[in-house]
């Protein structure tokens, strides 16, 4: 068993257990459903609008290379510098090396999880630059050296109490733990920042070809910060985020509010096309556009499973999952987790590697139902185990199914294994869970089921 | 001897994508029971608005359509009915919440507020100096429509004096006239197209209430980085 695999099974051991931090997410949760669903009801057609956002979706990115192309002209022909990774390795050095040419110091983030993808901050800290995320929650698991535990809630597994002794503890805050006095803190500590940073970065949720912009949704103000004073300003974009039409975000910025935190419309919503123009009083003097495609262009090329590329990262998928509920965020090991995590990770990082992500799944399609761009992806899990089998057959499952074909098979040695069977399982019940039950994966949690005493052709045979 | 061409990763990102895409995605909707319900997606724009949250025809119906989406959105909307009802507003205003000093931009509502407030103003027309504006009470813009569907404010730099302005300070103030609401968000971006095409400000903001947190225990906090409140007055 490869050791992330381990690491998942063990993760999700002692999260389970912990029925406080399940019963927090859960309310949680449930509080978003609620919100939800009544954004949904007034949509005069939800399941309508759907379909129209996969169906657009799915021509954007099946017509992904002139969308681009598109994309990059208009952006450069207002200046903004474009740049194309192929992988995490090429995006940080380009980063980097624009972070050295500005002789930069300080460096104000807003939320992007492709930086998370590309491990962007632990570069640049390497690198002796000091970076500070500015979104509240990303904020509170920077501070706390943790992965965000969700794509859009990173910091919802942490009570009020916990914050304040984070604030207490590395910003020496005397705030009381009410929310309101701790974001207050936040909002003090970042003001700061974002006047002396020297570089702005962000992520973008939608890269308009026809006009030439990235479109950034955010509740806090952060990113407009972020976009306003700093006299540099870098994206990074994962390729597949491209809308071929701006009328188009009429429709998705309503959606990926809708889905992602039950809202009307998140509170800002605002298109970039360029750095500060001729006659512009302020914005970046430079704007540098990274283009990341990091194995996008392989789950591209699985055509059966292409619509995972329509994804908005929403977070729908990961609230409305039984697995997600239960085991959190960090068990996943990944940047993306949840349903869409682990559909995708296997394509980004390695089949074999991360394919026990399939099997974290009842297939109960929860995922498929809520998903806005109609992602189809309880059937994508099943791809996967099917793909990792077909490329790695389990020896000794299969070994074991054989097995099973042939007595079943069988009349004569059916009736002995039957009989062996009812022998031998009550001396189960001394070693049970323990390393000598041959059933200790099952059994470890759960219990065996006795066998019948007797058999229902037997019971037949001797009824009265 | 033929050199082989230098590949850029452009050009190497393109060609996979090019590669990738020789086979052909179903559609979606492929895998439903039911069949698909969209039409061609050309029209896909003109029948979003069938499906998104309805708005009525007529500009009563969407004036209290707004007034009841920022009341929602904790925003302070205000209509009124002549200048100098706004002007009282904005004195009022000025005095409940003992503003010292308001950044603005010049333009024929914004600038008319400020030789009300009769205050220092920071202008951002020809550059100004960040730590001046914010140190100022409130940033007071123009906007470029509200919308009623939503209740947001459009800005963009070119009608709300640069980027910062509508961000920086903690209390935006927004001055309106209600020829600018229009219905739904297919409507704004119309606008913006129409006003704009094809040099368009480098940002266009929707600002839907004031700057709100939900990053602890998921309780909304009003005034994360943005402005704390938002004030929208409309003449």
């Amino acid at each position: 068993m490869s050791t992330n695999a381990t690491q998942f099974q063990a993760a999700a051991e002692k999260v389970t257990g912990d029925l406080r931090q399940r019963q927090f997410i859960r309310t949680a949760l449930g509080n978003y459903e609620i919100a939800r669903d009544l954004r949904k009801a007034s949509f005069q057609s939800w399941e309508s609008a759907r379909q129209t956002a996969a169906t657009t979706k799915w021509q954007a990115i099946n017509h992904l290379d002139t969308h681009l192309e598109a994309l990059v002209a208009k952006l450069e022909a207002r200046g903004t510098k474009v740049h194309w990774a192929s992988n995490g390795v090429q995006a940080r050095e380009i980063i980097l090396a624009i972070v050295r040419d500005k002789k930069a110091r300080s460096i104000i983030k807003s939320k992007a999880m492709t930086s998370e993808e590309i491990h962007l901050n632990d570069a640049l800290e390497k690198a002796g630059f000091d970076v500070v995320e500015s979104d509240l929650g990303e904020f509170i698991v920077q501070l706390r050296g943790e992965a965000p535990y969700h794509i859009v809630f990173p910091s919802m597994h942490l009570t009020r109490g916990q914050i304040r002794e984070l604030f207490q503890k590395e910003l020496g805050s005397t705030s009381s733990d009410s929310p309101e006095e701790l974001t207050m803190v936040a909002r003090q500590v970042m003001r700061h920042k974002y006047i002396t940073a020297d570089i702005g970065f962000t992520g973008g949720n939608f890269a308009i070809a026809e006009t030439g912009m990235i479109s950034i949704t955010e509740n806090e103000g952060n990113a407009r910060l972020t976009a306003a004073l700093p006299k540099t300003m870098v994206t990074l974009l994962g390729i597949e985020k491209v809308l071929p039409k701006l009328s188009d975000l009429a429709l998705f910025l309503p959606m990926l509010a809708t889905a992602g935190a039950g809202q009307a419309l998140t509170c800002y919503n605002t298109m970039y096309g360029g750095p500060r123009q001729p006659g512009e009083v302020d914005g970046p003097e430079e704007w540098h556009v990274i283009l990341l495609d990091n194995h996008r262009t392989e789950l591209l090329a699985d055509a059966e499973q292409r619509d995972a590329l329509h994804c908005i990262r929403c977070g729908a998928c990961l609230n409305v999952c039984p697995i997600f509920r239960n085991v959190g965020g960090h068990t996943y090991g990944t940047t993306y987790s949840g349903p869409v995590g682990s559909v995708i990770t296997p394509h980004l990082r390695g089949l074999q590697d991360w394919k026990h992500l399939s099997s974290a799944s009842s297939l109960c399609g929860a995922c498929t139902e809520a998903c806005p761009v109609k992602i189809d992806l309880h059937h994508h899990l099943l791809q996967n185990r099917r793909n990792a089998a077909t490329e790695k057959p389990a020896f000794f499952e299969r070994l074991g199914y054989r097995l099973l074909a042939f007595i079943a098979n069988d009349r004569v040695l059916w009736l002995v294994a039957k009989k062996i069977g009812r022998l031998t399982q009550p001396l189960q019940h001394f070693v049970k869970g323990t390393a000598l039950d041959p059933a200790r994966a099952w059994t470890k949690t759960r219990d065996l089921p006795p066998l019948a005493p007797v058999s229902f052709k037997e019971w037949w045979r001797n009824r009265s | 001897m033929v050199e082989e061409p230098v590949m850029t990763e452009r050009d190497k990102i393109l060609t996979r994508i090019r590669e990738a895409l020789q086979v052909p995605a179903a559609q979606p909707g492929a895998h439903d029971a039911r069949p698909a319900t969209a039409a061609a997606p050309s029209s896909a724009i003109g029948e979003a608005r069938r499906w998104l949250p309805k708005v009525g025809a007529s500009f009563d119906e969407q004036l209290a359509l707004f007034a009841k989406n920022a009341a929602d959105l904790k925003a302070n909307f205000q209509l009124f009915a002549s200048v100098e009802e706004l002007n009282a507003a904005l004195v009022q205003l000025r005095v409940a919440e003992n503003w010292q000093r308001v950044a603005s931009h010049q333009a024929e509502l914004s600038s008319r507020a400020c030789t009300v407030l009769d205050l220092p103003v920071c202008w951002t027309d020809r550059g100004y100096d960040v730590l001046e504006m914010e140190k100022c009470d409130a940033g007071i813009t123009e906007c470029d429509a509200l919308i009623a569907q939503t209740g947001s404010v459009l800005v963009t730099t070119r009608s709300a004096g640069g980027r910062a302005l509508s961000i920086l300070p903690p209390h935006h103030v927004v001055i309106a006239r209600r020829t600018q609401l229009v219905a739904d968000l297919t409507a704004a971006f119309a606008l913006i197209q129409q006003k704009y095409a094809p040099d368009y400000p480098s940002m266009i903001s929707f600002i839907t209430g004031p700057s709100r947190t939900g990053d602890i225990e998921r309780i909304l906090v009003l005034g994360a980085h943005g402005p704390k409140k938002l004030t929208i007055f409309c003449l």
